[in-house]
């Protein structure tokens, strides 16, 4: 059990999720307290030791669902239920002995011999009418069973491959046709009983939740197949998450996105709020003598409480320029949110938007109810297509310096975001120099790794020397360091 | 490994104050907190660990709720050190009770000057505990009964002052320099609470339990509702658990809290409302929504036909 604690902590700080050896110790003592075959207790033991931040609450699942798999499918909701009001557990129990009695019947004939293809008990239409059921009537009990038979019959898993299962998931659910059977009782419903539109959107919302149970259960059992053919060492590298600060944001995938824009909030406010301290205290000014005298009258003249000026630091002004071409788009709208939900820290935030032509958008975002309603605008209303819609920097920063240039005050902080890779077209090195010169401090945020600067169409290197600071910016971790630094 | 290698602070022996997790859920229960089975085992876990917990999650899920109940069932008193900005030690650990020393001074009469025996005795007796002003944490640590101390919204003091808790967080004493180190007479279960505004620093994490309270499932939220709110039809509960989670999954800026949920159903049972229609989500959707553009996103999704 330790040993295999120990492996597991090692994946976990693989994952990046720091952990201490104190926290080890801690994780050790708490198993020896917590009865292991209550898998519900034993994972939160865990993660109440382990995992200290809930951000990285995903890692941790991802990797505790390998390197603990259940013994068989379906175990947690059967105690949660337990957990929840001890007196239905016996009934629970009965069902779920019922289950494995089942399960080992049919693990037995497919699941052992040969990594889980072919062989099942169930014929097609009799696995298709208990997932309609299961669906229907909310039947939770059959959902190993489907899963066990679905996987068997339809993810046709090899041994040995090194995929991370999601494949598999795909093609079970695909042959299930999980989705099909919810509109089918979406349908239906309304057919039958043309509800309201709330009854219709509750039930709809419900439909979505059980199809969702059973496409956890599927990925159960997949997983488990695979833990069994590889090891959880293996398995755990290839289903590896990585926590939402660490995520590449140029090759973020949907759902990676939809984390991203998740942690952005909290991240968000809890930038604002260090600030906000930051400010405020500070450190003391010179001496105010003014008010030193005036409080010294009140002790016969003697200075005896000295006033100190409190320095007020002025609020920068942002001027933020983001490239919004394909390439580099989603890390664009990142750190406009991030700015835009900061603005408060700033004296004025003015943003411009280009891809070969530059466009205004302050107020597409001052006027929006939210900000993702802004940039769904930024995006369809923005004029910054010029010719062809590729990237031109130099024509970008041209138009912007004729436009707006007068703008530029010794209190404005330009912030530029973009690749530079510039399609091979003039760079107009004078007008970025000219924001330079009249700026305070010009920033240029890069999301894309150092090594490749410079390389190809890159024309980093040439902007590079009229920045302050060319800085690499892939993951809202650099972009939170950043940001801290600026305001 | 005994108990007593297992607190490993030369701490006070006491007794377990639970048996197993099951009985932390029943416990919980009968005071009217419907734990899951990770409240449950992080609460155990800080009984047996002689850990505090650390618990952090969106406003309104019942954290400080949780100590209090825990408080309850354990037959505890509650101890509650409200966290703020500017909160010092003299607030949060203990004071010289100066005014008390100055009186004691005077009623010494004119006494010879320092160096004395006299002043030496009179020193020593103006820095005993009798003239201490005990704060929460040190109240926490000298009580001989059972306590619960909770140090509520943690997050809002500084980084600096959460300096002043890891000494008690990790080997329940103080040190006040005067006195020397005053340790436990008993262990009491701490919770610290924190609705995740900053970063807390690694030592403070370091020592605690983690929980994450986050929204209930729907059974659990019907549960609580049925529970919290005397004479609701389990009908009507089950109504109030689904909006609310259907409300939780659409992009709203504040989420409804298990709170206002609560409050919500309130509202319900005092119309004298049977069963959730358009015209009454429309009329009390404000009790669950705190924001005008969430109201009207809401009202679009659920009130209105999409198919």
């Amino acid at each position: 059990m330790i040993e295999q604690l120990s492996g597991f902590i090692a994946e976990l700080r693989s994952a990046g999720i720091p952990i201490s050896l104190t926290e080890h110790l801690d994780a050790a003592r708490a198993i020896t307290e917590i009865p292991m075959d209550r898998r519900a207790w034993f994972k939160a033991a865990l993660s109440a030791t382990l995992v200290k931040d809930g951000e990285h609450q995903g890692a941790f699942d991802a990797a505790f669902e390998v390197y603990f798999a259940a013994p068989n499918a379906g175990d947690d909701e059967a105690e949660e239920a337990q957990g929840e009001d001890g007196k239905t557990a016996s009934s629970d129990e009965a069902n779920q002995s019922q289950i494995d009695a089942e399960g080992k019947g049919s693990g037995k004939g497919s699941g052992r011999g040969n990594g889980g293809g072919g062989g099942s008990t169930m014929s097609a239409e009799e696995l298709a009418e208990m997932l309609y059921r299961a669906v229907a009537k909310d039947e939770r009990d059959s959902d190993a069973t489907i899963a066990r038979e679905g996987v068997s019959r339809y993810a046709g898993m090899e041994p040995g491959r090194a995929v991370g299962g999601t494949y598999y998931l795909y093609r079970t659910l695909r042959n299930l046709d999980l989705e099909g059977v919810i509109a089918r009782l979406r349908e239906e419903h309304q057919v039958a009983q043309s509800p309201s539109p709330l009854a219709a959107k509750l039930f709809s919302d419900e439909l979505a939740f059980r199809g969702e149970r059973i496409r956890k259960a599927i990925e159960r059992e997949i997983r488990e197949r695979l833990v069994k053919d590889r090891g959880a060492e293996a398995l755990a590298k290839s289903v590896r998450k990585p926590l939402p600060e660490d995520i590449d944001v140029m090759h973020a995938g949907r759902e990676e996105l939809a984390t991203l824009q998740r942690a952005l909030y909290p991240l968000s406010r809890k930038l604002a709020a260090r600030l906000q301290r930051k400010r405020r205290r500070g450190h003391k000014g010179p001496l105010d003598l003014r008010r030193t005298v005036r409080s010294s009258l009140s002790s016969g003249g003697v200075p005896i409480d000295p006033v100190f000026k409190h320095p007020r630091p002025a609020k920068p002004e942002m001027i933020v320029i983001a490239d919004i071409s394909g390439s580099v788009a989603s890390f664009a709208r990142f750190t406009l949110l991030l700015v835009y939900a900061l603005s408060s820290q700033f004296s004025k935030v003015r943003s411009f938007v280009f891809i070969d032509n530059v466009d205004e958008v302050t107020e597409m975002f001052e006027r929006a109810s939210d900000p993702s309603e802004a940039i769904h605008r930024i995006n369809t209303e923005a004029d910054v297509v010029h010719l062809d819609g590729h990237s031109d920097y130099g024509r970008s920063l041209r138009e912007f310096v004729a436009e707006w240039g007068d703008e530029i005050t010794t209190r404005s902080t330009v912030l530029i975001l973009g690749d530079a890779r510039n399609n091979y077209h003039d760079t107009h090195l004078d007008s970025l120099a000219f924001i330079a010169s009249k700026a305070r401090k010009v920033f240029w945020l890069n999301p894309e790794p150092r090594q490749y600067w410079g390389s190809g169409d890159s024309v980093i290197k040439q902007y590079e020397p009229y920045c302050d600071a060319v800085v690499e910016c892939r993951s809202i971790r650099q972009l939170e360091a950043f940001v801290g630094e600026l305001a | 490994m005994t108990k007593q290698e297992m607190n490993g602070l030369g701490l006070p022996e006491r007794p377990a104050r639970f048996e197993s997790v099951d009985e932390v859920l029943g416990n919980l229960a009968s005071a009217g907190y419907l734990a899951d089975a990770t409240i449950a085992s992080s609460v155990f876990l800080a009984d047996r660990l002689a850990k505090p917990v650390l618990v952090e999650g969106p406003a309104g899920t019942g954290k400080t709720q949780l100590a209090k109940s825990v408080a309850e069932v354990t037959g505890a008193r509650l101890i509650r050190l409200q966290c703020y900005e500017g909160l010092d030690e003299s607030k949060a650990i203990y004071e010289w009770n100066y005014r008390k020393q100055l009186l004691r001074i005077q009623a010494g009469g004119n006494l010879a000057e320092a160096g004395s025996p006299g002043w030496s005795a009179l020193e020593e007796d103006i820095f005993a505990e009798d003239f201490l002003l005990t704060r929460p944490l040190l109240e926490a640590i000298r009580s001989t009964e059972p306590v619960v101390l909770l140090i509520d919204e943690v997050d809002r003091v500084e980084l600096e002052t959460e300096a002043l808790l890891l000494e008690v967080l990790s080997e329940y004493q103080i040190s006040i320099p005067e006195l020397g180190t005053l340790k436990a007479k008993q262990i009491p279960m701490v919770f610290l609470t924190s609705n995740n505004t900053r970063e807390l620093s690694e030592a403070l994490k370091r020592r605690c339990l983690y929980l994450h309270v986050g929204y209930p499932d729907l059974e659990r939220e019907r549960a609580i509702v049925s529970a919290r709110v005397p004479g609701i039809g389990d009908a009507l509960a089950g109504q109030v658990a689904q909006i609310v989670r259907s409300l939780r999954k659409l992009d709203l800026r504040k989420a409804p809290s298990v709170s206002e949920t609560i409050d919500w159903a309130r509202t319900l049972l005092v119309l004298g409302v049977n069963s959730i229609d358009e015209a009454t989500v429309k009329e009390t959707l404000h009790i669950l929504l705190k924001y005008q553009t969430d109201i009207d996103r809401a009202a679009k999704e659920l009130l209105t036909a999409d198919l």
